[in-house]
């Protein structure tokens, strides 16, 4: 046991391996930056200036740490095990995507790269890089899929007033793949000047090591507030999985706690057996986007297909490589939440706790309410309320009928 | 199987031989109509092609422009797939066509039909090597053995922005010949080629003596013409694909074999002009 543990600690491997996901399969023209990338980032981990910088503008400009809040009435509601929720919702700009947003902005600065790009789906992680990106003084470019631009115009707004230029993107189905498509193509233009601030754990090595790295701060603040406020450890920590970044972030700091279930709750968006969704995990099977090897929504012909969700940040047919490795060893278990339930958990968080999640964070709170209603008391599970549902006013009301 | 008995390997040494240089036209397969590449191919051979790339289509095609994306995009809403492919470069062999065919297609595709099934297909077939554009050396060890196992060209990219080491890494591995990707970018017609070229190049020589494809941006006969001192054939895309779009449908073939035949001009010692 000590030494799978010890393993999984020290993946991915040298070639961005977790077992036999992740991986580089990139155009030949990037290897060089990735490499760069690679170096840069393992001598910025090493640096105690840059990880002080980095601490400094979690707490000064993030508003970290986050709360760990007990959802008393939620609980009360549910009946069944007490329900806590990391309050990422509560980070500024609205969502836990600003943690990497920082870590990554810092990078670029540091290595000396002028100009930022970003895909984004919901736009949390393209307000994020804008948001850094003004503070930091970098040229920003946003690449969105142009359905995404019409559902999430407010944060297209927000990206535009921080000064960031926002590319709609009209191949394929005009979403988040396609953004990330986008954005690999300018990399692969720009390649020399131009540091691309992926927003998932998604993509190729060494992306899904340093988003995670910058997202642990969640998991690492929920560890030892549960035990602050509980004095234990929960029995379970859930989290919602579009590529997988808040998921990995809080997992991370329990990875080793083998008596702490994992549960991510992926997008079935309007039922698997509709075809209709975004649960890659569940139903998707191994292959190859974006530069790693994971789970991928696919068909017999290995063609990407295209994934639904009402929440436009799980959007996405792939999924990050470690949550593949934890899928496949057993560590992790993933579930699907359709849009309906998703929505229902949304609504019944906003009347029992005054709280209105992003719709993403609404697909945890429905597996932790599924979750909790079998358990007793005395178990308690943890949620990552991954960001706040201002943005998502116009998809809500209009899948509950109402005109605004 | 030793490099001098493959197909690809054969027909550079006649190039060098001759002091030529080849023109590689790349198809999407599929495009514009499902069965167009059964007229294009012989067209681009009568054309003058010394080889063909048969490209597979992809639904994420990640290194590449407009053009072949929405070729890609075309020829899949056309119901092609990779055992499609196959059968088509199966039927352009029964026809007769000779040149080398090399398949350019994503990893994935490849990966779903199952690497041993399609390398063993590609014997079956004909098709003599296989391009990846997404499968860097470090990721293609699993498909570099079967290919060679099966005589076939595995071939790999190399890019202005590729390291020495890179560089070194590809040549020790690489056979048939080396894709040279132009500039930073991905695949579409450019006005003109990148001033850093020769200097690229020269890097690249000095790492193998394998025959050098320049690909990427190439779509005049000036072009072809820069191109002539510095590698032994050019890849043509875009330029091509652009080409047959413009065509009226009856007229692609023709206009096709006319577009390499034009582009030949270059090889000549005066550059021609018009199209």
């Amino acid at each position: 046991m000590t030494t799978s543990m010890q393993r999984a600690r020290q993946l991915p491997d040298e070639r961005g391996r977790f077992g036999e996901f992740g991986g580089i399969y990139a155009p030949v023209t990037l290897l060089p930056a990735i490499e760069e990338l690679i170096e840069a980032y393992e001598d910025a981990r090493r640096d105690p200036a840059f990880q002080a910088e980095f601490e400094r503008l979690l707490r000064e400009f993030v508003g970290r740490p986050t709360p760990l809040y007990y959802a008393a009435s939620l609980t009360e509601r549910v009946g069944g095990a007490r329900i806590f929720l990391k309050r990422e919702d509560l980070a500024h700009t609205g969502a836990h995507k600003i943690n990497n947003a920082v870590g990554q902005g810092l990078l670029a600065k540091r290595m000396g790269k002028p100009r930022v790009i970003a895909e984004t789906g919901a736009g949390q992680h393209g307000v994020a890089t804008a948001t850094v990106c003004a503070m930091l003084g970098l040229e920003c470019v946003v690449y969105m899929g142009e359905l995404d631009v019409q559902r999430q115009s407010l944060n297209v707004f927000r990206m535009k007033l921080l000064g960031a230029e926002v590319r709609p993107v009209r191949s394929g189905s005009r979403t988040l793949k396609d953004a990330m498509n986008e954005a690999i193509r300018d990399w692969v233009t720009n390649v020399r000047t131009t540091y691309y601030l992926v927003g998932s754990v998604a993509g190729m090595h060494p992306y899904p090591m340093m988003v995670r790295d910058f997202q642990s701060v969640i998991g690492r603040e929920t560890r030892q507030q549960i035990l602050e406020i509980t004095g234990r450890l929960p029995d379970a920590v859930v989290a919602c999985v579009g590529g997988g970044s808040n998921a990995i972030g809080i997992f991370s700091a329990f990875i080793d706690d083998e008596q702490v279930e994992l549960h991510g709750a992926e997008a079935a968006g309007e039922g698997l057996e509709t075809g209709r969704h975004a649960a890659s995990l569940t139903a998707g099977r191994v292959g190859v986007l974006h530069g790693s090897r994971s789970f991928v929504l696919q068909d017999e012909d290995g063609q990407i297909v295209e994934a639904h969700s009402i929440a436009a940040g799980l959007d996405y047919p792939g999924v990050g490589p470690e949550h593949a490795y934890l899928k496949t060893t057993g560590r992790a278990q993933y579930h699907a939440i359709s849009d309906a339930e998703a929505l229902e958990a949304f609504q019944l968080l906003c009347r029992t706790e005054g709280i209105i999640p992003a719709l993403e964070s609404a697909h945890a709170v429905a597996l932790a309410v599924r979750l909790a209603r079998e358990r007793p008391r005395d178990q308690i599970i943890v949620v990552n309320l991954s960001g706040r549902g201002d943005k998502d006013m116009h998809t809500v009301a209009s899948a509950l009928g109402v005109t605004l | 199987m030793s490099r001098n008995e493959s197909r690809i390997a054969e027909t550079f040494a006649v190039l060098r031989a001759r002091g030529e240089l080849g023109i590689i036209p790349y198809l999407t397969i599929g495009y514009p109509e499902r069965e167009s590449a059964l007229e294009l191919v012989p067209a681009l051979v009568r054309g003058g092609a010394c080889a063909i790339e048969l490209g597979i289509p992809f639904s994420d095609p990640l290194a590449d422009g407009v053009t072949i994306q929405r070729a890609s995009h075309v020829a899949l809403q056309n119901g092609v797939t990779v055992r499609y492919c196959l059968e088509t470069a199966a039927r352009l062999r029964e026809a007769g066509v000779d040149v080398p065919f090399v398949f350019m297609g994503y990893f994935n595709p490849l990966l779903q039909y199952g690497l041993e099934q399609f390398v063993r297909a590609c014997v079956e077939v004909g098709v003599d090597g296989v391009i990846v554009p997404d499968l860097p050396p470090i990721e293609s060890d699993e498909l570099h053995a079967l290919c060679r196992a099966a005589g076939r060209d595995l071939i790999f990219m190399v890019a202005p922005t590729s390291t020495e080491r890179h560089l070194r890494e590809v040549a020790a591995r690489a056979s048939g010949f080396l894709y040279c990707v132009s500039l930073t970018g991905v695949t579409g017609a450019r006005d003109r080629l990148p001033d850093d070229l020769p200097a690229f190049l020269q890097r690249v020589r000095a790492v193998t003596d394998l025959p050098l494809a320049l690909g990427f941006g190439i779509s005049r006969p000036d072009h072809v013409a820069q191109a002539h001192a510095l590698v032994d054939a050019v890849v043509v895309g875009s330029a091509l694909l652009d080409r047959i779009a413009a065509a009226q449908p009856g007229e692609r073939a023709a206009a096709a074999e006319a577009f390499i035949a034009w582009l030949r001009t270059g090889t000549a010692a005066t550059v021609g002009e018009g199209s």
